[in-house]
Parts: structure tokens; C-alpha cells; sequence
């Protein structure tokens, strides 16, 4: 790993943190949590990609005396995919509301017990 | 929830419609400035947001009518597929308002819609629908929550209850 | 122990897909930069990808976030419900 590609470290290991969360924890909300740092770790690899040495922003109002421009293309990608992972969390949080309110409690492993 | 202490309410009155207006500048100038339709929508919903969260539930509940956001939802959906089916003597979602840059240099093009096109039009149908969906989810989620901590120990007992 | 073999392997990955700030293919994007001002004249790159040459895509997002409202609507209903 050269020091160069620092970016790309820095998404590898949000991504490991994210999973470490997902795999080792009991609490419920604890594991919501750990799915949305693996997506907030996806969409800045997705900009980390399109990244140009010397340019500028892709918009011609804010530009600078410049030539070269940053690639657009990966930016409009996440702004899609960044909705898309609001909607999943949010739907994630409504289940786990529910859930608590017919088995009474947070734990992963009582839950799997009780089946009621 | 209760509503919480003056100073709380004050800074939430301050700056509460401020809120509105930026995000309406924001999703109003997307084909000029950085911003666009979702990044707009998402600052108007930070409205409910702060009023719930400075008001307690029940005022906000009774001063919000859930009815406006609804129409705000599906307005925007039927409106942004509403401009994708009008280009349709060329294709499917064809720019047919648009102006090339050098007859808007040479003094032609339109008084009222941007010389952009339907991008400006499209950009003003997603924001209606990002903010009216975002509030439509706070709202009904803080309903859910406050439904089932009154039927369980009989009444409002504070922030903390898990 | 799996769990190690599989961060190298991904950090392996990670490090040489291309040296930072050098993307390879720019064929598409060079495109999108020179040309979206004088088609389309509007300011701004990333909403005319967007919203124009891609709109697309965005239809599809925008069905997404209905759907997610509508089903949050739906789990959250105060209904009578028979015992």
C-alpha cells in the first residue's frame, strides 16, 4: 500500500469498521448503524475514483483559471445511490421500531429464543 | 415529548422559515450553481425537523396537516414523468425546451423558462417531492414511536426510556 | 482468521485499480466537459448529467424513494384490529 493512494485506504478501512460492526454486535440498532457506515464507505469510493491531479470544480460558474475539470460522471452517480441508501436506513429504523414493540427487547440472541 | 426551554424555542423561531428560503434557493438555482433538486429537498425537510424537535409532538401535530405533503409527493412524481412523455415526438424524456448557448449569446431565446430547458423544470418536480417525502417520514415515524410509549406505561415519562 | 485473508485481499484490490488522480478511460467524461455548455447551456455539468443525459437513472431513483415512503406510510397505520 503506498502512501499515494491514501484515499483508498481511508474507504478500506471504514469498510472494515462498518463490517466488524455488523458481524459482532447483539444490539439491533448498534447493527442498523454498521450497514450505513458500509454505504457511506461505498459512495466515497465512488468519488475517490473520478478524481484528476490539477483540476477544478465540474461547474463553469465556479471555475477557476484552470483548464483541466474534476470527472463529473462518478458525482452524479452518488447522488443517486446516496438517496437510495436514506430510503434503505430509513426503512431499517421502522422495522426495528416494530420489532421492539412486539418482543419487548433489543437483544439479538433473545429475540431468536422467544419466536412469539 | 414536552417542549423544551425558551432559549430552545427562541433559536428555533429564529431560524426555522430561514431554513424554508435557503432550501427554495437552493433547489431553485440547480443549473447554475452547485445544488439541484435532492440537495434542495432535503434542506426544506429539515423544517418539521426543527419544530419537532424544539415544540414536542403534540403542538406540532396539530399545527402540520399532513394533507399538504401528500400532494406534494405525488405532484412532483406525476410531474417529472409528465415532462419526460411531452418530448415524445423525438424519444422518451427529450430536452425540448432547450436553447444552444450561441442563439442565447446572439440575443434569441425565451422570456420565461431558462434557456436550460426541462433540466430547471425537472430540477423544481424532484425537490417538491424529496421535501414532501422526507417530512411525510419524520412525521409518521415520530407518530409510531409515540403511540406505542403511551400504550406501554401509561403516559408521557421523559427522553429516556430504553 | 478468514476475516484477514479477506481485508488483504481487499485492500490488495483497493491499491491497484489505478494510481490516484490518474483515471484511465476518459473518453465519455472529456465529452460531457467540452460540449454539455453549448448543447444544453446550462452552467452547471453535474445536473445536466443528471437530469438530462442520464435522466434515466433518475426516474428509477425517484420511483425508489416513493416506494420506501409509501411502505413507511403502511406500517405505521392506526387501524381497528380484531383480537
Amino acid at each position: 500500500m503506498t502512501v499515494g493512494n491514501l484515499p483508498f485506504l481511508v474507504v478500506g478501512i471504514l469498510f472494515l469498521i462498518g463490517l466488524l460492526a455488523v458481524l459482532r454486535e447483539k444490539n439491533m440498532i448498534k447493527i442498523a448503524i454498521g450497514i450505513t457506515i458500509i454505504e457511506s464507505a461505498v459512495n466515497m469510493l465512488l468519488i475517490v475514483l473520478g478524481y484528476r491531479l490539477g483540476g477544478d470544480v465540474p461547474v463553469h460558474f465556479l471555475k477557476g483559471e484552470v483548464d483541466a475539470m474534476v470527472l463529473p460522471t462518478p458525482q452524479a452517480l452518488t447522488l443517486t445511490a446516496i438517496v437510495i441508501a436514506l430510503a434503505t436506513s430509513a426503512l431499517m429504523l421502522s422495522v426495528i421500531m416494530l420489532l421492539y414493540k412486539h418482543y419487548g427487547t433489543l437483544n439479538v440472541d433473545e429475540i431468536r429464543r422467544l419466536r412469539g | 415529548m414536552k417542549p423544551l426551554s425558551v432559549v430552545v424555542r427562541t433559536g428555533c423561531d429564529m431560524f426555522a422559515w430561514f431554513m424554508v428560503v435557503f432550501g427554495t434557493y437552493v433547489i431553485i438555482h440547480g443549473d447554475v450553481t452547485p445544488g439541484g433538486g435532492f440537495q434542495g429537498g432535503a434542506v426544506v425537510a429539515t423544517f418539521a425537523a426543527l419544530l419537532l424537535v424544539a415544540y414536542g409532538g403534540e403542538k406540532v401535530l396539530s399545527w402540520i396537516s399532513l394533507d399538504v405533503y401528500n400532494t406534494f409527493l405525488t405532484a412532483g412524481l406525476l410531474l417529472f414523468l409528465l415532462f419526460g412523455f411531452a418530448g415524445m415526438g423525438t424519444s422518451f424524456l427529450y430536452n425540448f425546451l432547450a436553447v444552444p448557448e450561441a442563439v442565447v449569446h446572439a440575443g434569441g431565446g425565451p422570456a420565461v423558462i431558462p434557456p436550460s430547458g426541462t433540466i430547471a423544470l425537472m430540477d423544481i418536480a424532484v425537490g417538491l417531492e424529496v421535501a414532501g417525502g422526507l417530512t411525510l417520514i419524520i412525521l409518521y415515524m415520530f407518530k409510531g414511536s409515540r403511540l406505542e410509549i403511551n400504550s406501554e406505561t401509561g403516559g408521557e415519562t421523559g427522553h429516556d426510556s430504553w | 482468521m478468514a476475516a484477514l485473508v479477506v481485508a488483504g485481499m481487499m485492500f490488495g484490490a483497493l491499491d491497484s485499480i489505478h494510481p490516484f488522480g490518474e483515471p484511465g478511460d476518459i473518453a465519455m467524461d472529456q465529452y460531457y466537459i467540452d460540449n454539455a455548455l453549448e448543447e444544453r447551456s446550462s452552467e452547471n455539468i453535474v445536473t445536466s448529467i443528471v437530469f438530462d443525459y442520464r435522466a434515466f437513472d433518475t426516474i428509477g431513483e425517484a420511483a425508489v424513494l416513493f416506494t420506501a415512503v409509501c411502505s413507511i406510510l403502511a406500517l405505521f397505520r392506526e387501524g381497528a384490529r380484531k383480537q
